[in-house]
């Protein structure tokens, strides 16, 4: 049976394939996904514990810093990833950007992150991730975002916060926004479920099934802002199944430790014991950014569509 | 049922922990996470679950478990390894090898399928456990297992490898179970 890396996929494609890609992200639960820019890093994050690791060439603080078009990473950087470290490796694609996907399709990454923290390709449209064997991770700030997501083929989810700012207010804001909201559709009487649909632009089915299961239909992971381990296990107390942790490690005054602190407080997040150890010993977090001195235009959260 | 009034855990440290969860919880046994040895006390079953065997690894060697579970073993404690879970038995493993518990007689084969693109469902041969027959199988940046010791059975193959496989009271699995939400390879973790 047929089975190569570069099959014509259409034996995957419907609800076998999508379970696949979910399948991939149950995995990832419980888990630290740490952006890096090189292999060295790579290694650090896979020494610390890390589930998986986001291939970029800036972390989104620099990005932030430096302004100009953010793209997909360097095919060659990418590479490097793959071959230095076991765990799976994850890359980012503009929105809306088809054929960056397809690279990384073909390169064989594990996960692709359809990500704010780049700048658009598309200010309408999002990627039909049911079209591509790799499995599609996308940013939300509410439960309608979410839901269109999953629509168009996301297997996981994450909330959006605010990359690259070492605050995790927006962080909080988006999983208290998209948990709240699935509370909230759970008491909905079935008769009122289209309304509802209509009101937050998401699919009806999906409306239905967050109804039916009180959770989303796909894993639900935090990302933007966590620099501490107590970000992480607030994260955690909020709902996420998982994090992602960027420019928080290696912006720290102390990446290797940093990074097996934030593992360790993600397992234990429910004692309180142990996320104290997690917070013994270290040196400064990345430098933060309150929100108010960010302008609307300077908000990455705002992309996506 | 013979799964009722027994407890099962599973190890807590990183992966699809719910999903086993779920599982047990169908089948009418009391589950159990586990992030510690105190975990391990009175277990009539443990689960080693799928998720990143790295990770997985480096927190047992942080919660000081590998000796632990190894007397668990020892005592007849029946372990059910799961994708991550079965490397973490096998008594060796390649293709960037992590530490293991050395506890089934094999040597697993990091990510031998390939990437996350090469993940794949397939239907199973039976042959060496009919009550599991029409078992769909599902692989996800799955391992293989080879050098099987004469002590250890092949319960399920697929394209004729194995990939359920029993010593004693150890079960590993290079696919996932609780994914296809099928209680069978559970319940032969229960079975006495």
């Amino acid at each position: 049976m047929a089975r190569s890396a570069n099959g014509n996929g259409d034996a995957r494609r419907g609800a076998e394939a999508f379970e696949l890609k979910i399948g991939l992200a149950e995995m990832l639960k419980g888990g630290v996904i740490m952006d890096v820019t090189d292999v060295d890093q790579a290694k650090v994050a896979e020494d610390a514990g890390a589930c998986a690791v986001m291939a970029l060439e800036r972390v989104p603080a620099d990005i932030r810093r430096d302004g100009g078009v953010a793209r997909m990473s360097a095919v060659d950087m990418i590479e490097g990833i793959q071959r230095s470290v076991s765990i799976p490796v994850m890359a980012k694609v503009r929105i809306g950007h088809i054929a960056e996907a397809r690279i990384l399709e073909a390169l064989g990454v594990d996960f692709i992150d359809e990500s704010e923290v780049l700048t658009p390709a598309d200010d309408e449209n999002h990627i039909a991730k049911h079209d591509f064997k790799s499995p599609f991770v996308c940013g939300a700030r509410n439960l309608g975002e979410a839901l269109r997501r999953v629509g168009e083929g996301a297997a996981m989810i994450r909330t959006k916060g605010e990359a690259g700012s070492g605050n995790i207010v927006e962080a909080v804001r988006h999983l208290r926004s998209v948990c709240g909201e699935i509370r909230g559709i759970q008491a909905l009487r079935t008769d009122e479920l289209m309304a509802h649909a209509k009101n937050i632009q998401a699919p009806y089915e999906l409306v239905r099934f967050v109804h039916e299961n009180g959770r989303l239909p796909v894993p639900n992971f935090a990302a933007g802002g966590i620099a501490t381990p107590a970000d992480a296990a607030l994260c955690r107390e909020l709902g996420a199944e998982a994090i992602f942790v960027g420019s928080g490690i290696f912006k720290s005054d102390d990446p290797p430790v940093r990074a097996r602190a934030i593992v360790r407080a993600n397992t234990h997040w429910e004692d309180p014991d142990e996320v104290v150890a997690c917070c013994r010993g270290l040196a400064n977090a990345m430098e933060g950014i309150e929100m108010s001195t960010l302008s609307e235009n300077e908000r990455l959260a705002n992309r996506g569509w | 049922m013979a799964a009722r009034n027994k407890r099962v855990g599973v190890l807590a440290i990183q992966g699809a922990v719910d999903k086993h969860l779920a599982i047990l919880e169908g089948l009418g046994v009391e589950a159990t996470r586990v992030l510690g040895e105190e975990g391990l006390v009175g277990l009539d079953g443990l689960i080693i679950p799928g998720g990143e065997s790295t990770t997985i690894s480096k927190g047992l060697s942080r919660l000081g478990l590998w000796e632990p579970i190894r007397a668990y073993a020892r005592s007849g404690g029946a372990i059910l390894g799961t994708c991550a879970g079965a490397i973490l038995l096998a008594r060796a493993c390649e293709n960037h090898p992590v530490a293991t518990l050395e506890l089934l007689d094999l040597k697993a084969i990091r990510n031998a399928y390939g990437t996350q693109v090469d993940s794949f469902v397939a239907p199973c041969d039976a042959g060496g456990e009919p009550k599991l027959a029409g078992m769909q199988c599902v692989f996800i940046r799955a391992p293989q297992v080879g050098e099987l010791g004469p002590d250890v059975e092949v319960l399920l193959r697929v394209d004729g490898l194995p990939v359920l496989v029993r010593q004693g009271r150890l079960l590993a699995a290079t696919f996932h179970p609780e994914l296809a939400g099928d209680p069978r390879v559970h319940a032969l973790l229960l079975a006495d």
